[in-house]
């Protein structure tokens, strides 16, 4: 039987196939659309109550008085501590997964056990913090146990990221190094860490753009709804932070509030923009210097 | 090699500066502390910032860990003023005496519960306690579903309930002055703190009733129709006056700030609840609550320049 | 070109600096090691606390009433803690975002995949990338100010705030994870299966959905469920959206709440610690995590076991 006979046999088969092409053309057209859409009208509705006022007051009963310096303050404060933390400890983690522990169950287990970690919902990680940090370790509701908790949240995120670059590192330079009679650690840090930089450097900045975003562990543990002053001491000082404000903000029922979650998600958005565009720029920087 | 000194440092002067600005002085030992009801919690944090203009340095942080909370805190002599939606405990008490906190109890504004209807609902303008009782009661949960399963003489009209959430004191006081118990309740209504999410839903659902803050009412009152409250007398309607002598009982109730005596030695802590008694007339009309009568005031304000220490005796 | 080379002078030290880089090494080795452990650590310290402060919970609920009990006041008086109204609307809320999302991301990971150019494949990819890592709150801000009007324009009886409404945001949330990984495991099914089906007369339609599509079920299978796991454990916009009403209904127009949204709303009150009340955020966690720790192994179970063998 020839082609053109076989198709005969199904006259709206090509029919079909066009239209399930444009059906999958329209989904694509969906998602971005709706969403681009929803974006928009956010922006557009937060932009004029975009104003250095807000940016500098603090949060108020009276929607035209309040503003997101608090929130914008506390969560610089949460990100730079969930740095500090997580960075060393997830590149630690990840290093030693890939280039120390030998292949065994153990290590599996260690592998999917960071696999599932990475699936945890927020919340549950929120639930820890308030057990451990705020109750156990007496840390109270302070920036010290949200940005502890918050930490907990990324971990899985840095260190399957950084586990990614190192692997994408080829062996030859390894063995070139330790054929030099480099020790291991020297070849980790002269060689493989500069070498996957750029993949850690986007890994962390993924990391901390999700955990700025991150709400629910701090409600978890309790921050404060209203706080009008900067934290001045991390282990003790209640906090605010940009999603719990919006968060609240959100739940008011009058509408001049919710014009101002629309600003702090305007400004929050912008946050995040400049977090991944100084990764975007960052990798490239670095990924000139490497030659295979 | 630049880069590897440059990632050993990095690290370490990260810590330093965030220790170095994170580590100053903690702000509580010059602030003062106040927390517990989250009714009160409008009225308190209005007043602290309009009293931050006044005076930028002084910290006020306003919690609202709910009344107990407050009380839980205060009673240990951990917070300088707790807001109370409700008077403190026996329990409460004997745990201040045991802690040796001294405190006062002022008074700083009324607070009345508003039972609204659906504009259309034509056949109830007065419903009695009695009448609230056997519709809010757990027991009612299934068994009283229309109006005229609580009055026979009002129409087959299925009745849809609305209320606020189980975490606020609205609904702690509620359920106490009604069922008897606080926190009794069916649950089968629904239950939300948006007042919007009330008031939409009463304005469309004929059989609709709800309560809440009398300040919700206030700003919604063109799409909805109050009811009168009789207790044991006259049916009395909320209005200002009716909620702040006492008369539109047992549905408003007095919103209180508890002081530490103690704290009151401190001239930033005096001088705070100077100005909280001076202004919370203006802060409670602001967010809706009713303000003291002038006896109230004064009381009030005896009672705190009797407690103020003898040197710092200035008028109010 | 300074990475290209060791650091050759370190290694000709004096004869001490033998043993001086073996202890190096041996302190980096615990460091290391530490490190690693911190994740171990990490599960065993959700799985303990969450056993440890629901324990006092359960010895005043039993486990049976806790997982079969029908209604869920704790807060209310008389108490019920039965976790089903909650599953119920955890349920409700995740089969709702999965019928939004799984549709439309499964067709748009096919676009992507078999239609699209490489061009306008890279410059979407990144467009979704930045869209899974919008924050929670601000979807649900979008539900709170936008979708819910919408719903009930359509709908006038619905609540406030309703299931649908949460679906609706919750299902755009996770629809850039069905699109990213299905697109990946569709693409990576090799071309020699297509050009067959092509060279028997197949046309593009016949080729997706009876070759390519089958091929890499499995892939897209765990897509589905990693997405459903994220839908399961979605807070923020769930404790917008949804309105917090505890109640077994599969009606979709209906306020209800989620296990997860909850635990936000118990949070942000006032109970005191250490009572029922409080320690039914332990309980609710423990299932919570639980559910969403079964799904997820069975993703990750399937992506790694289950691959088509293409011969």
């Amino acid at each position: 039987m020839s082609i053109s006979q076989h198709s005969d046999g199904r006259p709206y088969a090509k029919f079909a196939s066009e239209l399930f092409a444009w059906t999958c053309g329209f989904c694509t057209f969906l998602c971005i659309a709706v969403l681009g859409l929803l974006l928009w009208n956010v922006v557009s509705f937060g932009w004029d109550s975009l104003s250095w006022k807000f940016l500098t007051s603090w949060p108020s009963m009276k929607p035209a008085n309040s503003g997101i310096w608090a929130a914008l303050v506390g969560s610089l404060y949460l990100i730079g501590l969930t740095a500090l933390f997580s960075v060393p400890i997830g590149v630690g983690s990840a290093i030693y997964l890939e280039e120390y522990a030998p292949p065994s169950r153990w290590r599996t287990l260690v592998q999917i056990n960071i696999a599932n970690l990475a699936g945890v919902p927020s919340i549950v990680y929120g639930i820890l913090g308030l057990g451990l940090f705020v109750q156990m370790m007496m840390l109270g509701k302070s920036v010290m146990s949200g940005a502890l908790t918050l930490t907990l949240v990324v971990l899985p995120i840095v260190i399957l990221s950084t586990q990614e670059s190192l692997r994408a590192v080829p062996g030859t330079i390894r063995q070139a190094s330790y054929a030099l009679g480099a020790t291991r650690w020297q070849t980790i840090w002269y060689q493989l860490l500069p070498a996957s930089l750029p993949g850690i450097m986007t890994g962390v900045i993924l990391a901390l753009s999700r955990a700025l975003g991150e709400a629910a562990p701090l409600v978890a543990i309790g921050a404060a709804t209203y706080v009008s002053f900067t934290p001045q001491n991390i282990f003790t000082d209640e906090f605010a932070a940009l999603p719990l404000q919006i968060f609240n903000w959100a739940q008011e029922p009058k509408k001049e509030f919710h014009q101002l979650a629309a600003a702090g998600i305007v400004v929050l958005l912008t946050v995040l923009i400049l977090m991944n565009a100084v990764a975007v720029i960052l990798r490239q920087r670095f990924s000139k210097k490497i030659r295979w | 090699m630049f880069l590897s000194n440059w990632r050993a440092l990095s690290a370490p002067v990260m810590m330093a500066v965030v220790l170095a600005v994170g580590c100053g002085e903690s702000s509580t030992t010059q602030s003062i502390r106040v927390d517990g009801s989250s009714t009160v919690f409008p009225i308190s944090m209005s007043v602290a910032e309009d009293f931050r203009t006044d005076h930028p340095d002084l910290k006020v942080p306003v919690r609202a860990s709910g009344t107990g909370g407050g009380m839980k805190q205060f009673s240990a002599g951990d917070i300088d003023i707790c807001n109370a939606s409700r008077h403190m405990t026996d329990s409460e008490k004997e745990t201040c005496k045991q802690n040796k906190v001294d405190y006062l109890e002022l008074v700083v504004a009324f607070d009345g519960l508003a039972v609204v209807v659906n504009p259309e609902n034509d056949w109830c303008d007065c419903i009695t306690i009695e009448q609230l009782k056997n519709i809010w009661r757990p027991e009612s949960d299934g068994t009283v579903t229309k109006w005229s399963d609580v009055n026979p003489d009002w129409p087959e009209e299925e009745l849809k309930l609305y209320g606020p959430g189980t975490d606020s004191g609205t609904f702690d006081y509620f359920t106490e002055v009604v069922c008897g118990e606080a926190r009794a309740s069916r649950p089968d209504y629904t239950a939300s703190e948006n007042d919007n999410a009330l008031v939409r839903g009463v304005v469309a659902d004929k059989g609709a009733l709800c309560y809440f803050g009398i300040a919700y009412y206030a700003e919604n009152k063109d799409e909805l129709k109050l009811l009168g409250v009789k207790a044991d007398g006259e049916c009395v309607v909320p209005t200002e006056a009716t909620v702040r002598d006492g008369t539109y009982a047992p549905l408003s109730r007095p919103l209180m700030i508890y002081v530490n005596k103690k704290s009151l030695e401190r001239p930033e802590v005096a001088e705070f609840v100077k100005f909280y008694l001076a202004n919370a007339g203006k802060a409670a009309t602001e967010v809706g609550y009713v303000p003291v009568n002038d006896e109230v005031a004064a009381e009030s304000d005896k009672l705190l320049s009797e407690a103020l220490p003898k040197t710092d005796k200035k008028g109010t | 070109m300074a990475t290209a080379t060791p650091k050759v002078s370190a290694l000709r030290s004096s004869s001490g600096g033998v043993k001086y880089r073996a202890a190096v090494e041996l302190i980096v080795h615990s460091l290391l090691l530490g490190c690693a452990a911190i994740s171990i650590i990490t599960t065993v310290g959700i799985v303990l606390i969450l056993l440890i402060e629901s324990l006092p919970f359960f010895q005043e609920v039993s486990v049976w009433e806790f997982l079969t009990g029908t209604k869920w006041s704790p807060l209310l008086k008389p108490q019920h803690f039965g976790i089903l109204p909650l599953f119920c609307g955890t349920l409700l809320v995740t089969a709702g975002s999965a019928i939004i999302a799984i549709p439309i991301g499964l067709g748009t990971a096919i676009f992507l995949s078999e239609y699209a150019s490489s061009g306008f494949r890279d410059v979407v990819k990144p467009i979704l990338e930045i869209l899974a890592g919008i924050p929670s709150v601000v979807f649900g801000y979008l539900a709170v100010v936008f979708i819910s009007p919408l719903i009930r324009e359509v709908f006038p009886s619905a609540d406030l705030f309703n299931a649908a409404n949460a679906s609706i945001v919750v299902g755009f949330m996770i629809l850039p994870t069905i699109v990213s990984i299905s697109e990946d495991v569709l693409r990576s099914v090799p071309r020699s299966l297509r050009e067959g089906a092509y060279a028997l007369g197949a046309t593009k339609l016949d080729v997706t959905v009876g070759v390519v599509v089958p091929a890499a079920a499995s892939g897209i299978m765990a897509s589905f469920l990693l997405a459903i796991a994220r839908a399961t454990g979605e807070t923020m916009a769930v404790a917008l959206a949804a309105g917090n009403t505890p109640k077994m209904t599969f009606s979709f127009l209906e306020s209800i709440q989620t296990m997860a949204a909850y635990i936000v709303q118990i949070c942000q009150g006032d109970t005191p610690a250490d009572s029922l009340e409080y320690r039914t955020i332990f309980a609710v966690g423990l299932a919570l995590f639980t559910f969403t720790l079964i799904l997820n192994v069975l993703a990750q179970w399937i992506l790694t076991h289950v691959r088509e063998k293409y011969e």
